[in-house]
């Protein structure tokens, strides 16, 4: 059996009275992609936050790469080789496509702490952010102010700036979402060209582009998990299509 | 307010603000063969509270915090370095240090209570504990001499004019505006900045934000104190209202009106503050209506202040 990356073992996450994610437990194994999804509100988002430490869970353990992060900081789980996206886009904005890069690189590098030096890119940092750039077809725009990108190149620098902290897990949080047909063929293919060494947990709506991107799929509902299984039985899972199409459950 | 304050921060290129730089150090050179000794002491003024406002200017423009608790670390340098040569009998030499350091120290309590908050809950930690300050500087009279301060003559016969001093003023000024400078560019520097556009994302990359804020208040503080320092040597007095809030806000005012995110802006800032100060105290006693008025026009017609507003413009122009 292959080796586990990451095991949730009963986590839930309760807010107030509300439980947004609520008992779930699976684990991802080394390599694997696998997809999370589930209506909206059905915890998605929570339990990625609660598996990178946004919000750390209120129950349950987060083991990762064999060590226990439940109580972990997300900067702390990410020296160990987590990333992720975010669903709205989060970046620098302010900030070039070029800084958004360095800092990305020296999240997890001592030169973050030199006061006077000069910021510029240092031994193997270019090419580290052009190689992460130019996989995201971002290459020409390095200059680039964060906020003058299109919403599309947004997202694309999103996965740049988690690729080129060279993670083994990679979360993805919707990475096409909100964008037109064209530029979600761009982030599919991204997603698609990604080495298989890498572990992808990524979050999606639309099941079509799901489907054939990932080994394996966790459907949510209501904070808990309704199915697990590969995309092919998901296709065909009459308990995941009545809580896509909102079928009534006693009919 | 936070979204106005963190605009127009992007910094012109190396080339252009090494020739503003070489430019304005020689115009300010010249400066005190033209004018006469009254106005040379009034240029002096305008550099140490440049260097106060950059100082409040690397946490604003920068790293997203607008302290209003600036003015009591400014001020405690000042007050540690007429205390230690006028009443302990401390050589300047090492009065200065110790000021610094007494500046670092209570920056460091300050970034230790404030860090982790932002926006105008930030503004109102740091406004209290400046206030604290204030109280003791004003109720702790056996040190601080209470309301009437304390006087010393304590600057050095070689630098006791106003045109030596200036010209120690203008050194220590350019010295302590590159290093600002060299703070903000560096790779610390940049981490503020992206602490600034987005702290879960700071987190999500591998930073301990609030070290990293840690770090960046106590090195403005650093600066700040250095500035308080100065201003020592330059009034040879203190009084609780170097440690007041409007201190604090005077030097943040300053920053506004030059453009915060862009530090050398807070030295403009300053000049105008004070060239205006010196100019309505002529015709009126109302100084503080005035300073009201000035930063509401600010706001509301360059928000970005005026080398922002001379960023954007340029911008532009270059389409």
């Amino acid at each position: 059996m292959a080796e586990s990356i990451l095991t949730l073992e009963n986590v839930a996450v309760a807010f107030g009275a509300l439980r947004a994610v609520d008992g779930v437990s699976t684990t991802v194994t080394r390599g694997e992609r696998r997809a999370l999804i589930g209506p909206n509100g059905a915890g998605k988002t929570t339990l990625f936050n609660a598996v990178t430490g946004m919000y750390p869970p209120t129950e349950g353990r987060v083991v990762f790469e064999g060590a226990d992060v439940t109580r972990m900081p997300p900067e702390k789980r990410a020296a160990r080789g987590m990333a992720r996206t975010f669903q709205i886009t989060n970046l620098f904005n302010q900030l070039t496509v070029e800084e958004n890069m360095l800092l990305a690189l020296r999240g997890l590098s001592p030169k973050k702490f030199s006061l006077f030096g000069r910021r510029d890119f240092d031994g193997d940092e270019r090419e580290r952010a052009d190689r992460a750039l130019d996989r995201v077809r971002l290459g020409g725009r390095r200059n680039t102010e964060v906020r003058e990108l299109s919403y599309g190149e947004q997202r694309q620098l999103e996965l740049a700036l988690s690729l080129v902290m060279k993670p083994t897990l990679l979360l993805l949080d919707e990475p096409a979402a909100g964008l037109s047909p064209n530029e979600r063929s761009i982030v599919v293919e991204i997603i698609r060209e990604l080495p298989r060494d890498l572990t992808l947990v990524l979050i999606e709506h639309d099941m079509d582009l799901v489907l054939g991107l990932v080994d394996n799929v966790t459907c949510l509902h209501e904070g808990r998990i309704l199915v697990e299984a590969t995309p092919d039985a998901i296709r065909g899972n009459a308990a995941v299509q009545e809580v896509y199409l909102g079928k009534p459950r006693h009919a | 307010m936070s979204s106005v304050l963190s605009t127009a921060s992007r910094t012109s290129s190396p080339r252009t603000t090494a020739i503003f730089f070489a430019g304005s150090v020689a115009l300010l050179a010249i400066l005190p063969a033209v004018l006469p000794t009254y106005h040379v002491s009034v240029a002096t003024q305008i550099l140490i509270f440049g260097l106060f406002a950059m100082s409040i200017d690397i946490l604003a423009g920068y790293a997203g915090r607008t302290s209003l608790g600036h003015g009591a670390i400014f001020g405690t340098a000042t007050y540690v370095v007429l205390y230690g040569v006028a009443n302990a009998g401390l050589p300047l030499a090492l009065a200065i240090p110790l000021a610094v350091v007494a500046a670092t120290l209570l920056a460091a309590i300050f970034a230790a209570l404030a860090i982790r908050t932002t926006g105008v809950y930030f503004l109102l930690l740091t406004l209290a504990l400046g206030m604290i300050v204030w109280g003791i500087c004003l109720r702790w009279s056996v040190v601080t001499g209470g309301e009437n301060g304390i006087r010393g003559d304590i600057r050095p016969a070689f630098i006791g004019d106003a045109r030596s001093f200036y010209y120690v003023t203008l050194g220590c000024s350019v010295v302590l505006t590159w290093a600002m400078w060299r703070f903000i560019r560096s790779p610390f520097g940049l981490t503020l900045s992206g602490i600034r556009d987005s702290e879960s994302r700071m987190r999500s990359l591998g930073y301990n934000v609030s070290l990293h804020l840690f770090i960046g208040f106590v090195m403005s503080g650093v600066f700040a104190g250095l500035a308080g320092a100065l201003y020592a040597l330059f009034n040879n007095f203190v009084s609780p209202s170097t440690v007041a809030l409007t201190q604090s806000v005077t030097g943040l005012l300053m920053a506004i009106v030059g453009g915060v995110g862009t530090l050398f802006g807070a030295l403009i800032g300053s000049f105008v503050m004070i060239a205006l100060e010196n100019f309505v105290s002529f015709y009126t006693q109302r100084w503080l209506t005035v300073l009201g008025l000035v930063f509401i026009f600010t706001m509301i017609f360059a928000p970005a202040g005026v080398l922002g507003t001379i960023r954007v413009l340029r911008a532009r122009r270059q389409g």
